[in-house]
């Protein structure tokens, strides 16, 4: 069956004040399946964020895509007239910014900016409007819909919010919707609700999404799929039990055993050190050739220094980006 | 007779409330309880993990016991001296010995200094050693916490989010405190900096012989690093204890609930640890 | 409402100061409305002395004041000497006309200067934005007088406009529509000569919050999920920005009205302008009085509207302003 959405290839580049290029993307391609939660793991410099914004060519001014295509529902994405493109935003894919209490308009009423969205996309009378806004935040807010609708961003907690903007993204049953680490400023139990109301939205609707995170913990819990981002690159991508319990780079196993876990700490393994990956991640200005990971990698071999490794497959449907697993010269 | 030193808490908190006025639409004024009925105490050189959701009261805590908020009632003590009986002037002597790390490096640390010079500014408010001295000491302090000399001259938009923290941190120990409080200071960070921080604090603790007060939402991070945990819910303190037992069998509900919705997980991540 | 009540009160408090100042510094600027008759050799000395005793300038300041005050209550203002007439009565049909120039410039120019500034900030860096700033800086450094001069040459040249006035002769003759076309017609320069003006202050104003705000994430977030560009500009754009724009409505409407006793002046608009000149050289003291407190009491309108739109828009200002 066609995936849904089909990235091949993308390359990415800002120019920052100081001048030259930062290559933020290189070379990314995946794709995600109708209904399927693909997880996007990376830190800060990875990449996450650029991915999210670039799919839907929302980038800054000085940023631009320099290579690859989008392919979703039969067109190319980033070749699309504007019209066009206005209409895919929000209609047909969704997306949800990182910082819920920037990302509300602070001096327009929560339902006025859900019904903004649903007004752009169908015409519809005011009645009509408002009675489609009330249902699409009664999916999220069950007990108290139109109090939340009435309400200003300043009047409501960071867990509401988020919860407006995740209507925003979704009032219009798009096919798809990209998160970016919606559940960063969020505390453990709202988080949770948060995740559970992706389950529930893709139970009715049959979304698709595209979870942008930091925290593997958070992934275990919902993704299908998990892409790791490192430095700009694609650095593994598989099922998710299998990247997250069995993982293949180097980079995805270091990440993984360095967070401290609720059953390290119930071990006894309380207050010893915990593994980390030495160094920081490359300035993206001067990369030098070779595998991006190369400096901090614990299994780098001679081949990593000279060349970029290519993806290859290493188990069902996981592929990765390391000499360890063959395509060394 | 050493032995009974070692045995007094370094911290003790007595009953502390905190309670601020509100105005409503009407124009009544109602009262919001941040803090009800708080005590507790820390041993010295062992690290206390304040846990709870948000609005449970936990930075309000902070504040009190950094003498930033003064609390409506209760007593705070700090090496058996009532704090928050002081006169702002003897206050003043005490304020260098309790030090704060923030959530945000990004809002903390004055954009437009260099990090050396944020380093040494606490020397130059205590008034206590000459210019060069300063620049020696805040040297030695960044190279301490892994930033190395060569970028002391930088600015802290040109270093990462966790390098960001370290700054925070070195200049934290610029006055030789015994406690330090970490408000959410590990919050902010990606997973493999927020280990290097945590590591960071372990060693500092050992070496310097340091108390912390880790304020956090994060039951994993609390596990790790606290040998007690206490936890708030709406302003009151529901259960204290060593931090292995509180994550193994918790006692109150509240308790309870955080801990299931930490490990929600179906698939635990992470390569199975060796045991 | 408190927050209404306290903003009254300050305004009431500053009528009071401004008129007390203005009744100081015209009592101290040296000669009085009867030194020109006393340079004529046919009136006598007992007369005028007698004359300034009728209008009680020989009495003392503090109870010149009270009397005035006393007036104002009555609805009178005090007295013009030189137009014989109760003060107020006076004002208030020049003011009409003043304020039919200014409002319409204040309109008209905002009109200009909102789609001019958002555009301006939404292309920035490009041509339009270019454009606009060179146009801009070049009306900023034009003074108003030699604008207002400008205009009346293109008006005298050109035989377009009437060259000054308000109605032609034979007003009272004409219908309904014509008449309104006649003052349109007398309005159009001194009214463009207003709104080149303060166009140039306006625009970069509009642009600079405009421009602050496109870089808002809420902005970025509403792309994001479609809303086209033009609402996103006017409605979500211009709702963020609005707080300093307000406030400088507020402003705006002060530094028109002191602009337009210059563009009064020159296009012989009988507006408020060329009556307190006369009374200023002509030392008409309480007509002074009572025109610079109607243009104060103008200005603090303008500021006191300003004040309810920002509560209006603002919703965040309405919670601050009820929780204290």
């Amino acid at each position: 069956m066609k995936p849904l959405l089909e990235v091949q290839s993308l390359h990415v580049a800002y120019r920052p004040a100081a001048g030259g290029e930062c290559p933020a993307l290189a070379d990314v391609s995946f794709e995600v399946r109708a209904g399927e939660t693909l997880g996007v793991l990376g830190e800060s410099g990875s990449g996450k964020s650029t991915l999210a914004v670039a799919l839907l060519r929302l980038l800054p001014a000085n940023g631009r895509v320099s290579g690859g295509a989008v392919q979703f529902e039969g067109q190319d994405l980033l070749k699309t007239g504007r019209r066009e493109l206005e209409k895919i935003r929000g209609g047909r894919i969704g997306l949800m910014f990182q910082d819920p209490s920037m990302a509300l308009h602070p001096a327009i009423r929560a339902g006025q900016q859900v019904s903004g969205v649903i007004g752009a996309h169908h015409s519809m009378d005011r009645a009509a409007l408002r009675k489609k806004t009330l249902e699409v935040l009664a999916r999220l807010f069950p007990k108290d819909a139109e109090r939340i609708a009435d309400s200003y961003p300043h009047q409501l907690s960071g867990g509401q919010r988020q919860r407006v903007l995740l209507a925003q993204a979704t009032a219009c049953d798009p096919a798809l919707l990209i998160a970016d680490e919606p559940t960063a400023s969020l505390d453990a139990s709202t988080q949770q609700e948060i995740l559970g109301l992706f389950g529930t939205l893709k139970a009715h609707i049959g979304l698709a999404l595209i979870f942008i995170t930091h925290k593997p913990e958070v992934l275990a819990q919902i993704a299908d799929r998990v892409l790791v981002l490192y430095a700009g690159r694609v650095a593994e991508v598989g099922p998710a039990a299998s990247v997250l319990s069995a993982p293949r780079h180097p980079y995805t196993k270091a990440l993984l055993q360095c967070a401290p876990s609720q059953a390290g700490a119930q071990l006894a393994f309380r207050k010893s050190k915990l593994p980390v990956i030495a160094g920081e991640p490359p300035n993206l200005m001067r990369l030098l050739h070779g595998c991006r990971f190369e400096p901090r990698c614990a299994e780098r071999m001679d081949v990593c220094n000279a060349s970029e490794p290519a993806q290859i497959v290493a188990g069902e449907g996981h592929a990765v980006s390391c000499f360890k697993y063959g395509g060394g010269s | 007779m050493s032995a009974k030193a070692e045995n007094q808490p370094l911290l003790r908190v007595e009953n502390i409330e905190k309670r601020y006025v509100r105005g409503s639409l009407q124009g009544s004024q109602g009262e919001v309880a941040a803090l009800c009925g708080v005590s507790f105490s820390v041993s010295p050189r062992t690290t206390l993990a304040i846990v709870g959701e948000s609005g449970s009261g936990k930075s309000t805590l902070a504040l009190c016991i950094a003498c930033l908020e003064p609390p409506s009632s209760g007593k705070i003590w700090f090496e058996r001296r009532d704090i928050t009986s002081l006169e702002e002037r003897e206050l003043r002597m005490i304020r260098p010995q309790i030090q704060l790390v923030f959530q945000d490096p990004a809002n903390s640390l004055n954009p437009r200094w260099s990090v050396l010079e944020i380093v040494s500014e606490p020397f130059i408010l205590q008034r206590r050693c000459d210019r060069r001295e300063r620049q020696e000491r805040a040297l030695a302090l960044l190279e301490r916490v892994g930033i190395p000399g060569e970028k002391a001259h930088q600015r802290p938009d040109e270093f990462s989010g966790g390098q960001r923290q370290r700054i925070a941190i070195a200049r934290a120990l610029a006055l030789d405190p015994k406690l330090l409080i970490l408000d959410e200071a590990l919050s902010a960070l990606d997973c493999s900096v927020q280990a290097q921080i945590i590591n960071l604090l372990l060693e500092l603790q050992s070496s310097l012989a340091l108390t912390y007060l880790l304020i956090t939402h994060d039951v994993a991070v609390a596990g790790h690093l606290a040998d007690q945990i206490a936890v708030l819910n709406g302003g009151r303190l529901v259960e204290i204890g060593e931090a292995g037992t509180v994550l193994r069998a918790p006692k109150h509900a509240v308790t309870q609930q955080l801990m299931a919705a930490a490990t929600g997980s179906k698939t635990s991540p992470g390569v199975a640890l060796e045991v | 409402m408190r927050y209404f009540l306290r903003r009254l009160g300050h305004a009431t408090l500053l009528l009071f100061g401004v008129s007390v100042l203005t009744f100081l510094f015209s009592a101290l600027a040296p000669g009085s409305y009867f030194d020109e008759m006393q340079l004529n050799p046919q009136i006598s000395r007992e007369s005028v002395a007698a004359l300034r005793a009728e209008y009680q300038l020989d009495r003392p300041l503090p109870v010149r004041y009270a009397r005035w005050v006393n007036s104002l209550l009555h609805g009178e203002m005090g007295f013009s000497f030189a137009y014989n007439a109760p003060v107020a009565t006076l004002l208030w049909a020049r003011a009409k006309n003043t304020l039919l120039l200014t409002v319409i410039a204040t309109l008209l120019a905002w009109a200009i200067a909102l789609p001019l500034g958002i555009w301006s900030a939404a292309s920035a860096r490009r041509w339009p934005d270019r454009a606009v700033s060179g146009l801009t800086a070049a009306l900023l450094i034009l003074p108003d007088l030699v604008l207002a001069l400008g205009l009346l040459i293109l008006a005298v040249r050109s035989g377009w406009f009437p060259t000054g006035g308000m109605v032609s002769l034979g007003f009272e003759k004409l219908s309904l529509l014509q008449k309104f076309r006649d003052v349109a017609a007398h309005m159009a320069l001194p009214v463009a000569a207003l709104v080149l003006s303060s166009l140039p202050v306006l625009v970069r104003h509009v642009r600079s919050a405009i421009a602050e705000v496109l870089g808002a994430p809420f902005l970025r977030a509403a792309e994001g999920h479609g809303i086209p560009r033009r609402r996103l500009l006017y409605r979500y754009a211009l709702r963020a920005a609005a707080n300093p724009l307000i406030s400088l409505f507020g402003f705006s409407v002060g530094a028109l009205l002191s602009g337009s006793l210059v563009v009064e002046v020159v296009m012989s608009w009988p507006g408020m302008g060329p009556l307190l000149l006369e009374a200023i050289l002509a030392r008409d003291v309480y007509v002074v009085i009572g025109g610079v407190l109607l243009s104060t009491f103008f200005l603090v309108g303008g500021n006191f509207l300003a004040d309810l739109l920002l509560y209006w828009a603002d919703p965040r200002i309405r919670a601050e302003a009820t929780s204290r």
